[in-house]
Formats: structure tokens, sequence, C-alpha cells
């Protein structure tokens, strides 16, 4: 294909030629950069929360009555919920992942005001605790029933013994993780408490937070006023259950209201939505900017073979096949969009420099220019081989007719 | 002249109708897509109390770890200590201060059939509703004696009144919380600041609380807290005493300050009163104390979201490519009129009245843009609300500010778009244009 005479056309009239390459090239650095904003969000909503999501549903009961027990009632709510068929087991707990809400606290491998703690995420849990969230116990055992506190909202003092999680042995002991297991941390500057047993995953309640695998688990019963029940299911169950269990506590006790009963799932997408329709509002605007680019491909393409009929009837005539025309207006829109997309690498690195200064975002995977690289010529080849054909079947008679 | 013009573009738009159509619609779509996230923008950054933002400010005291600092600088707290709180209270140097906090409730309705609900509460002083203007329907809110003699008074939100009392004057009357029963003084009328400034920490876009009750009931009866509790050193013994006496900050702190004298004045009072503290052994930290107005309090803990930033920068980009798409097919629209623009300029046709001609009907197509642009916000912003539900509640939707602004944008763009087309039509040489016929 003769690249040189097409090249030299278009630098004749070479302001058409512009406009649309400069529309490749920023259509090429907005796409880039909201797919990687994608790909960001996506990893993220990706990660697992350690805890067995599909079956395990939460309520929470609130006591209000002057003579309201709460010990009595939680304890009497807990018998009644692991004995409902269908239920593989429950507790009372503080909070879950990824619900937003929860404690956190600071452990330190030495005591002493003056050293920073490493942040970590507190779930109470009892002697049920595990399997009911359907944790992995790597090392070490599980809480007993006997070491299960009461604790007051205003206590301080902490049970001996906790359960932290792999990413946490980590955090406290980068040199020795695997020799976590029986060593002393200390919580509120010098309480000591034992490492007793390592689990393999679980989540912080706060998914956007750098130290969200970061827990610990204590062997806690809570007075505060207003608790959580965590549920899990026997697969399958869940929906089916969650109606009874908010009858059940309902009725059991009149003193108390129980409300925001909510699943894992519902929680997960509550948590992930603002990730979620980024994605969704990304994703439409970047449908949305190839089709107006391509709209503006067809329009100029559309625009130029009107003007050109006469040109083009006389290469017919002087014996240029159909095919030649369309292949002449494929490699002019071919040599515009490469010159749009090697300009729009460059804005596209620009702008994601400057994105990556001015907000918490990551760089863009190097492989994603080269791709719209490609996409972005397709996409514009695809847009003007309408006008080309038609170009292509301007009949030769058309020379000789003045207009 | 420009009612002949105004009807020559017309005229024009309509010979092409394809290539008008794809204008506008380019126009609109670039509109649509901006707009969209302007309006996010700009109420997530708009000001919640305009007639006195400048008057109110956040009090912060830095009584926090010394250990802690981040990137060897000393980060005040955004709360404050209960013992702060009522020392500032208590001396009452501000015009107006108030200390408040979250909990929730247990409301409990008259009727037998009904059934108890939690309420959302704000625990506060008589000061608040003053400071903040709030506006209230029936009643108003209590005074300081209610605060000092431990009333057990409330203050409903209309839609709790609404549920309660079926919207009636309720004042006098008596509502059950938490097994206790309080007397209503004041129902408010419609109350959502956005961003809810006075508790950004608890969310910025959080909903108002659903009822007001004094600050000092609160902690008379230990109501749960509801809201964010921050410490850094462990309190000395267990139970709530100890808890109150602590270094944990839980509490948001306002004060109203009308003049530049009256703020240097509470600056003061604020130092010497941490000095004070020093001496008791509190306060480790170098002496740091801040006083922030309203806008600079929202600039400060950066309520405007930055997922909203980045989607305004993709946004306005957007709206770049619409506008060289503009460009493109203006040109190739007015270069195709050459034989007339010739023609006219050879009867005598000035390049000025030319150039007005050609601006006026790019003009009209931004125009046209622009309100089909603004339908396409408006679809944007109800898109908006469907994907994140009840978190934008308060913050997709359009007031006539923005709608003016999406036109006058519309236009301006389609102006710009439309002078480099119109210039180079304006230079079509009449001569050469009508040889060729």
């Amino acid at each position: 294909m003769d690249i040189g005479p097409i090249w030299r056309a278009m630098m004749r009239n070479k302001t058409g030629a512009i406009l649309i390459a400069l529309q490749i090239a920023v259509t090429m650095a907005i796409m880039v950069n909201a797919i990687s904003i994608m790909q960001e969000r996506s990893r993220m909503m990706a990660r697992p929360s350690g805890i067995d999501e599909q079956n395990i549903f939460y309520i929470s009961s609130i006591g209000f009555a002057e003579d309201f027990n709460e010990r009595v009632t939680i304890e009497e709510d807990l018998a009644a919920l692991r004995g409902m068929p269908g239920v593989v087991n429950a507790i009372q707990s503080n909070s879950v992942p990824l619900s937003g809400g929860g404690w956190s606290m600071g452990l330190q491998t030495e005591p002493g005001a003056e050293i920073d703690g490493t942040g970590v995420a507190l779930y109470f849990i009892d002697e049920h605790g595990l399997d009911t969230f359907g944790l992995n116990l790597l090392a070490g055992e599980n809480f007993s029933a006997t070491e299960v506190e009461w604790r007051e909202r205003s206590a301080t003092e902490w049970p001996d013994r906790v359960i932290i999680t792999q990413a946490m042995a980590e955090a406290l002991y980068p040199d020795d993780p695997d020799g976590a297991l029986g060593k002393t941390v200390y919580i509120g500057d010098d309480e000591p408490l034992t490492i007793s047993g390592i689990i393999e995953q679980m989540q912080a309640p706060w998914n956007g937070w750098n130290g969200v695998e970061r827990v610990m688990l204590t062997p806690l019963h809570t007075l505060f006023g207003s608790t959580r029940y965590i549920i899990r299911a026997e697969p399958g169950r869940r929906d089916g259950l969650m109606p009874e269990v908010e009858k059940l506590l309902a009725e059991r006790n009149k003193n108390r209201i129980v409300r925001s009963m909510r699943t894992m799932d519902e929680t997960r997408e509550r948590s992930y939505r603002g990730d979620a329709s980024m994605i969704k509002m990304l994703t439409f605007t970047i449908a949305l900017l190839v089709a107006i680019t391509a709209l503006g491909i067809v329009g100029l393409a559309s625009f130029s073979v009107n003007r050109r009929t006469r040109q083009i009837g006389t290469r017919r005539a002087l014996g240029a096949s159909r095919a030649a025309i369309l292949r002449y207006f494929m490699t002019e829109n071919f040599l515009i969009s490469l010159v749009g997309v090697v300009v729009g690498a460059v804005l596209t690195v620009g702008l994601n420099m400057f994105m990556v200064e001015t907000f918490s975002l990551t760089r863009v995977a190097w492989y994603l220019v080269p791709a719209a690289m490609l996409i972005l010529c397709i996409a514009g080849q695809i847009a003007v081989f309408g006008p080309a054909k038609r170009a292509s079947t301007v009949p030769p008679a058309v020379a000789t007719r003045t207009v | 002249m420009f009612s002949y013009y105004l009807k020559l573009g017309w005229l024009s738009i309509r010979r092409n109708p394809l290539l008008s159509i794809l204008m506008v619609t380019a126009i609109a779509v670039g509109i649509g897509a901006s707009m969209t996230t302007i309006t996010v923008n700009y109420i997530m950054g708009g000001n919640p109390i305009p007639q006195k933002s400048d008057e109110l400010f956040k009090v912060q005291l830095d009584n926090w770890d010394p250990n802690d600092q981040s990137e060897g600088e000393y980060e005040l707290p955004e709360q404050m200590t209960y013992l702060d709180a009522m020392a500032l209270m208590r001396d009452r140097k501000a015009y107006r201060q108030v200390a408040s906090n979250r909990s929730g409730l247990v409301l409990e309705p008259q009727g037998a059939d009904e059934l108890p609900f939690s309420v959302d509460t704000r625990n506060t002083w008589a000061d608040f509703f003053p400071m903040f203007d709030l506006p209230f329907v029936y009643g108003s809110g209590w005074d300081d004696t209610a605060d000092r003699n431990l009333e057990r008074v409330v203050v409903l939100s209309k839609e709790i009144n609404e549920r309660v009392f079926g919207g009636e004057d309720s004042v006098g009357r008596s509502v059950r919380l938490n097994g206790m029963d309080f007397r209503v003084v004041g129902v408010l009328g419609e109350f959502q600041p956005v961003p809810k400034f006075y508790d950004v920490t608890n969310g910025a876009f959080n909903e108002a609380e659903e009822i007001y009750i004094p600050f000092n009931i609160a902690v008379e009866y230990e109501f749960s807290r509801n809201g964010n509790t921050s410490c850094w050193k462990p309190s000395d013994g267990d139970g709530f005493e100890a808890f109150l006496n602590s270094e944990c900050i839980w509490i948001q702190f306002w004060a109203e300050l009308r003049n530049a004298e009256e703020k240097q004045d509470y600056m003061a009072y604020l130092n010497a009163h941490v000095e004070q503290q020093k001496a008791l052994g509190r306060f480790p930290r170098p002496l740091n104390n801040r006083l922030s107005d309203v806008m600079e309090w929202m600039k400060d803990r950066e309520v405007v979201d930055e997922d909203a930033q980045v989607m305004l920068g993709l946004s306005l980009l957007f709206l770049v490519v619409c506008l060289l798409n503009t460009i493109g097919l203006l040109l190739a629209k007015f270069m195709g009129k050459s034989g007339d623009i010739g023609l006219r300029r050879a009867l005598g046709a000035s390049r000025s009245s030319l150039f007005i001609q050609h601006m006026i009907e790019s003009g009209l197509i931004g125009l046209g843009g622009g309100i089909l642009g603004l339908g396409l916000t408006w679809l944007g912003l109800a898109g908006i609300k469907m994907l994140f539900g009840d978190f934008v509640e308060n913050l997709a939707s359009l007031d006539w500010v923005m709608v003016l602004t999406a036109i006058g944008l519309a236009i301006f763009s389609a102006l710009l778009a439309g002078l480099y087309p119109t210039w180079r039509a304006c230079r079509i040489a009449p001569a050469s244009q009508l040889k060729t016929q």
C-alpha cells in the first residue's frame, strides 16, 4: 500500500486528522486510567474475609427495660440459637468483617508507654467462635469455656490469652512469625497477653484499612446493653432460618428489641458498594467515550468521502479497483489512529503520574498501554469501514460530471 | 440582525440533521457526564451553614500520645476528652459552645400494639439549637437550666414526631426512651446539613440524628455511645467514672465566636486551660490548639470523597473529547458550506457578520446540547442514586445553580468549539469558491 501519497494527501488538509488523532489520544488516556482504577477495585473486592460468608448472618439485640438482665438473656439466647435445627453454631460478638464498625487496639512485643504498638482489630468470641466464623486454626488451641469472661463497657482489663491471625504474627514478629505461638505481647502499654493460637486468615471490620488482615480474638462476652449474635447456618438453610431467628429472639424476651438482621453477603455488598459503583460508572464512561469517538470518526470520514467524491471517481476511472479505494480510507484512518495512540500513550502515562501523585491510586499496569493502542486502532478501523465502503461504491462516471 | 442570524443558524442546523444531531449529542453527553460529577462534588464541598460558617469553630486540643507522630508531625485529635469538654462548658468563655456525641436509644411508643424501635440520638447542650440554626416547627430547644438540672427533655426530628405523634404538636407530651419518660420541648422541621459538619468523624454525609437529649442526661444514665471513641492511654481503673476521667476522646466540641477579637480571646483561654492541665501532668505534647471555622474544618477533614474527585477529573477530560469531536464536525460542516459563504461574501457580507453568524449557529448547537445534557445529568444523578443507594441520598440533587451552570457550560463549550471552524469559514475567499461552481 502506498503510505506516502496517503500521508501527503492527509497533510494537505490536516486539521480534521489532527482533531481525530487528539480525540483518540485523550480517549486512550481516560480509558487506560479508568481501567487501571477498575482493576485496583476488583482486586480489593476479591480479597476473602476469611469467614464462611455464604452461611453467616447476624442480628442485634438491644435491652431497654429497667429489669433487663443482659447476662442471663445472652446465655439463654445462645443456648436457644445453638439448639435450633439448621444452625451450625452461634456466638455473641462485637463485630464482623466488612461491617465498618469495630474495636481496635495496639499490641506490642515489649511493655512501655513509649513504644508504638501494632494496630489490631478485636473480635470478642467464646469457645464457639472459631466454629461459628469458620476459621482455620493453624497452631495452638481454641479458647475453653472456662476462660471466657464477661466484660462491662468501661472495663480495661483483658483476658490472658489471645488468638491472632497469621498476618498479625508476621507484623509482630517479622523475623520469626512461626515462633509467635506461646509468646507474650502487651496490650494497653503493659498488660501481658499470651498468644495461645494462630488462625490462618480473617479480615478486620474496615476494608480500607491497610492492616485489614491484622486481627486478634479474645475470649469475652460483652455487657454493653446492645449486643450482636453471629449465626452460622447449615449450607442452604440461611434464608429459611433468618425469620425464625428473628421471631425466636423477639418473643423470648420483650424487654429488648432485635434489629439490623443482615447476611454477610449483604454486608459485603454494602461494604464494597462504593467500589462496585465506581467500576460500573467507569465502565459506562468508557463505553460512552469510545462510542462518541467512533461516531466522530464516522462523521468526519463520511464528510471527507462526500468532499472527495469526484477525486474518488477520477481514481476509479483511471483504473483503481474498489478494494484500492476501500484500502485508501482504511489506511488513512490507520495512520491517524497510529498518531493518536502514540500521543495517547504519552498522555496516559502523564495523567497516571498526576493521579498517583494527587490521589491514592496505583500505577497503570504496563500491558494496558499496548492493549489500549491495539483496541483503539481496531475500533477506528471498524468506525471508518462504513464510510470507506460507501466511498468504494462511487461509480467512475462521477468523474465526468460537473457537480 | 441577531434574529436573522438565529434563523440562518436554525436553517443550517436543519440542512444537515444527522451531523447536527451528532454534534448536539456529543455536547450533551459531555455536559451530562461532567455535570453529574460536578454536582456531586459541588454538594460534597458545599457550605452546610453559609449564613454563619465563619463564626462557628471546631475546637481541637492536642492531648494525644507524645509517641504518636506521622511524618515527624503531631496530628491533632478530632475529638475531645470528657474532662476538657466539661471544663470548657463550665467556663463558657465563647459566645456559645456545645459539646456533643451520639447514642442509640430505644423508643417505646404509647400505643399497646406499637413495637419499640431504636433511634439515633445526639446528646448535646442548649446552645446547639440556636448555634446551628435548627429549624423548629413546634416549641424550641431547651435552655441552660435544663442542662444544669438534668431535666429529661427531648427535641424530636420531624420524622420521629410523624411516627410517634402523627405529626401533631407534641410539645409538653412525653416520650419513653430506654424505660424513662422524657418531655418533648420542641419538634424540628427539615434539618439535614450536608456535609453534617458538626460531626464528620462519624460520617460526613450521614443522616442527622432522630432525637436530641441533654448531654448531661446521657452521662448521668450512662447511655451507650454510638460513635467513635479513641484512646491512646488506658484509663486508671474500671468503671464509667474512670472512663470519664480518662484520656479517651469521644466528644465533638464547637464554639461560636462572632469576631476576630472573640476568637483571639478564646484561643488565649484555650492555651491557658491547656497550660493549667500540663501543670497537672496532662497534655504531654507541645502546646498546639486549633480553631477551624466550618469550611476550614471541611477542608482539613477532606470531606469531598476522593472517588468523586477522580470521577470529576475524568469527566472533564471526557468533555474535552466531546469538544474535539464537535470542533471536527463543525469544521466539516462549515467547510461544506463554503460555496454559500463565498456567495454571501461576494454579495457584500463582511467577515465580522459571517463570524457572528457562525458563532450564533455554534451557540444554538450548544444550547441544544445543554438542554439535552441537563436531561442526561438528571439521569446520571438518578443512576448514582441507584448505584450507591442510601449512601448518597443527600448528595445527588440538582439546584438552579447547577441547571444554569449546565446550560452555561454547554453554550460556552460550543462557542469555544466553534471558534476555530468559524475563523476558517471567515477566511474563505469569495472568488475561489465562486469560480468552480
